[in-house]
């Protein structure tokens, strides 16, 4: 082990975090549009929203990040109509192709989660709600959403940490997050074992920070954990 | 589990199994073709050499990004994978001698102003006059805030950190950099002439054209030769020996002309 | 169009096949490998020794915080260095090759059992204590008691967290392309480089995930179909 070497790449790997940060957070921001618009089409009662919505589901969850990210960034490019387009500007950059992907993945997921967490509404309290005279985007944002939250929350604290983890993919098409810097400071020091180590270690701590917050909002809201 | 291991070298120093480390995705040098196989010109020259050497050659496919730790580490013998011979590399692995040298070079979509940059026809690194560093700012002038691609761990990224202020894009592969070349999101490359123009001839790369100086020397090393583990000083010997009979005969120029068409011998 | 799809010598069809027949054998053996840890770290878990939970409480956080990628290139550049380490300890002074599958197994099995962990201790716990009791007063111990009337039912219980796990296994692999494997992942990448036509390759690649996806969800269904028979099903009641 070398432990000086560790010590000199650690100041340089923390540079990445916060493109990782940044990568994460907005993909989880525009994933939970995604998700509960998903989740909405998926328990419509309208297959016409329902199945489309679902086939999206599979989609995403049957095949590889590492796969959806290099079909949006490398297989899309390939098009001419794609690259004269006005979305080109935005799938040009390797930035914006890491959080489509990243979107796209939470989106799914947390559909799933949000969903769990719709369904387990009992539906007492919405008759309850409908027979008070409550309208129904009352009934969603007063009775339905507030409940849902505190029935997905722990699911979806985990569902952040899988974000984390995945966002180390995006090294892969040239930006130069926390696995990014470390790949390069491997290709100068040849020395992997360490320099994962050291991101690996990185990336735990983000991940326990991320669960002691989940925690705390867990108890603000009165959730008993599950255990 | 016991199929898993296995015990390469003998004791006295004679190798009569070599395992050879190469990448597979850096056409014409090595690449895989439809048929799965490894071929190119690297594999070609190392069936040569091992059958000089009387020992079998077997083929480990590693990505570039990992291929001198893997090396160091025990997972093959000996890398032939257009690998040039720098300073920087001997001080983690030895080198054979040189068995090829190809200069690098940028290339551009011809849509792109680069296209038109004109400049002296060589750029060598060991001449430190007036020209080279004219030639140098002159380049990074015309490149100064574009996409500049390079692949990862390579003499051209060395490049590109020490003499350019461009915006770096480091690859993987110089596959997908040739990809995003030809999308448009990179404005130039640098990479050896063999791979780029290997590339060009294909239905991809017919909008890529080249442009600047013939680079070489200093940082780029000293031509491309075999990586083998600093403490095998016997094997290099043997490459050192086979390469020089494989020059000598005419065999390292033939196969250079089969897969580059030109003569790439030292 | 789909001339690189040709079987033989011309095209990419025959290896991206054998790549998916890749896929699901390190997938596979992934599994095992993962189960295998997961029934070893869940007992773990679940005993009275401080040290044995703490060992397995610190093995799974590690697998579920950091990437998956990560774990690979540890495995794949510490993995030989370490088994030689060990080697040594027992006298043997030679070099120790693993190869891409076998360190591929290691890695993905390793992220696989952290998971398993989770989902076993989990149908352990569900497994009404009574039925402990009652099969000890009846003189049950060892096969009897564990093999007849414990495992049945965790096997049950397990199943289709067993079945999420292969999900998250089957598409770790992809990460495993990596350390040289040709699975579906490295082999659509080789293709989609080689022919400057990433668009087919990765449109297929993600077709032949979804056919195992589908096949493996087949599979599940019916394993838990038999396995449930007796009881009935938490939606019917």
């Amino acid at each position: 082990m070398r432990l000086e070497l560790m010590y000199e790449s650690f100041f340089k790997i923390v540079e990445g975090i916060p493109l990782t940060l940044q990568v994460v957070s907005i993909s989880t921001i525009l994933g939970i549009f995604l998700a509960v618009a998903v989740a909405l089409m998926r328990i419509s009662g309208n297959r016409l929203m329902s199945l489309p919505a679902y086939y999206f589901v599979y989609l995403i969850r049957g095949t590889p990040l590492l796969l959806q990210l290099y079909f949006v960034y490398y297989g899309l490019s390939q098009f001419e109509a794609i690259r004269e387009s006005i979305l080109w500007p935005i799938l040009k950059e390797p930035y914006w192709c890491g959080i489509i992907t990243l979107t796209i993945s939470t989106g799914a997921y947390s559909s799933e989660i949000i969903r769990g967490g719709i369904l387990s509404v009992s539906k007492n309290y919405i008759e309850a709600s409908g027979a008070l005279g409550l309208s129904q985007i009352k009934t969603f944002l007063l009775i339905t959403l507030p409940i849902t939250v505190r029935q997905a929350l722990p699911a979806y604290g985990n569902e952040l940490i899988l974000m984390v983890k995945a966002s180390s993919l995006i090294s892969i098409v040239t930006l130069m997050e926390i696995t990014g810097i470390a790949r390069t400071i491997i290709s100068k020091t040849y020395a992997p074992v360490e320099i994962f180590l050291v991101a690996g270690s990185i990336y735990l701590v983000i991940n326990f920070i991320i669960v002691m917050f989940v925690n705390l909002a867990e108890r603000r809201l009165g959730i008993e954990k599950a255990t | 589990m016991i199929s898993a291991l296995s015990t390469v070298a003998f004791a006295d120093g004679h190798w009569s199994t070599i395992k050879i480390g190469t990448e597979g995705a850096y056409e014409p040098w090595n690449f895989t073709d439809s048929d799965g196989n490894l071929v190119g010109a690297e594999l070609d020259l190392a069936r040569d050499l091992c059958a000089r050497m009387n020992a079998e050659c077997e083929f480990v496919q590693q990505d570039w990004d990992g291929i001198i730790p893997a090396l160091v580490n025990g997972k093959y013998d000996v890398i032939m994978a257009g690998m040039s011979v720098t300073e920087e590399r001997k001080k983690t692995i030895s080198f054979s001698k040189a068995y090829m040298t190809e200069p690098a070079r940028f290339f551009a979509l011809n849509s792109s102003p680069l296209s038109t940059f004109s400049s002296a026809k060589n750029l060598n690194l060991d001449d430190d006059g007036d020209s080279t560093s004219g030639t140098i700012s002159a380049l990074n002038n015309a490149m100064k805030g574009m996409n500049v691609g390079v692949t990862v761990a390579t003499i051209h990224e060395d490049f590109a950190n020490k003499y350019l202020d461009s915006n770096l894009k480091v690859y993987p592969t110089q596959d997908e950099m040739n990809l995003d070349l030809a999308a448009g999101r990179i404005d130039a490359m640098l990479c050896d002439v063999g791979t780029a123009e290997a590339f060009m001839e294909t239905a991809g790369g017919s909008d890529v054209v080249t442009f600047g100086p013939n680079v070489f020397g200093g940082l780029l090393g000293e031509g491309v030769g075999a990586g083998i583990r600093q403490g095998d000083a016997d094997l290099k010997a043997m490459f050192d020996k086979a390469i020089a009979d494989a020059a000598a005969d005419g065999t390292i120029s033939k196969i250079s002309m089969q897969w580059f068409g030109k003569d790439l011998a030292p | 169009m789909f001339d690189v799809f040709a079987l033989g010598p011309t095209g990419w069809g025959d290896e991206m096949l054998m790549g998916a027949v890749m896929t699901v054998l390190v997938s596979s053996s992934s599994l095992l490998l993962g189960i295998t840890l997961g029934i070893v770290f869940a007992a773990c878990k679940l005993s009275n020794f401080f040290i044995l939970r703490a060992i397995a409480e610190v093995y799974t956080t590690i697998i579920r915080g950091i990437p998956e990628l990560l774990v690979i290139y540890l495995l794949f550049f510490g993995g030989s260095s370490a088994v030689m380490y060990l080697a040594k300890i027992f006298g043997y002074m030679g070099y120790i090759e693993l190869n891409a599958f076998t360190i591929g197994t290691i890695a993905v099995g390793a992220i696989s059992g952290a998971y398993s962990t989770e989902v076993i201790r989990g149908a352990v716990n569900s497994v009404p204590k009574g039925q402990f009791e009652v099969g000890k007063t009846l003189g049950l111990s060892g096969y009897s008691l564990y093999g007849k009337i414990i495992f049945p039912q965790v096997a049950r219980i397990a199943l289709p967290g067993i079945g999420n796990v292969w999900q998250i296994t089957l598409k770790d692999t992809a990460l495993i392309s990596v350390t040289g494997l040709v699975e579906i992942m490295r082999q659509s990448r080789i293709a989609a480089g080689s022919t400057h036509e990433p668009f087919i390759f990765y449109t297929a690649a993600i077709i032949l995930y979804l056919l195992i996806t589908r096949l493996s969800n087949i599979f599940f269904d019916s394993a838990e179909k038999k396995y449930s028979k007796g009881y009935v099903s938490k939606e019917a009641l």
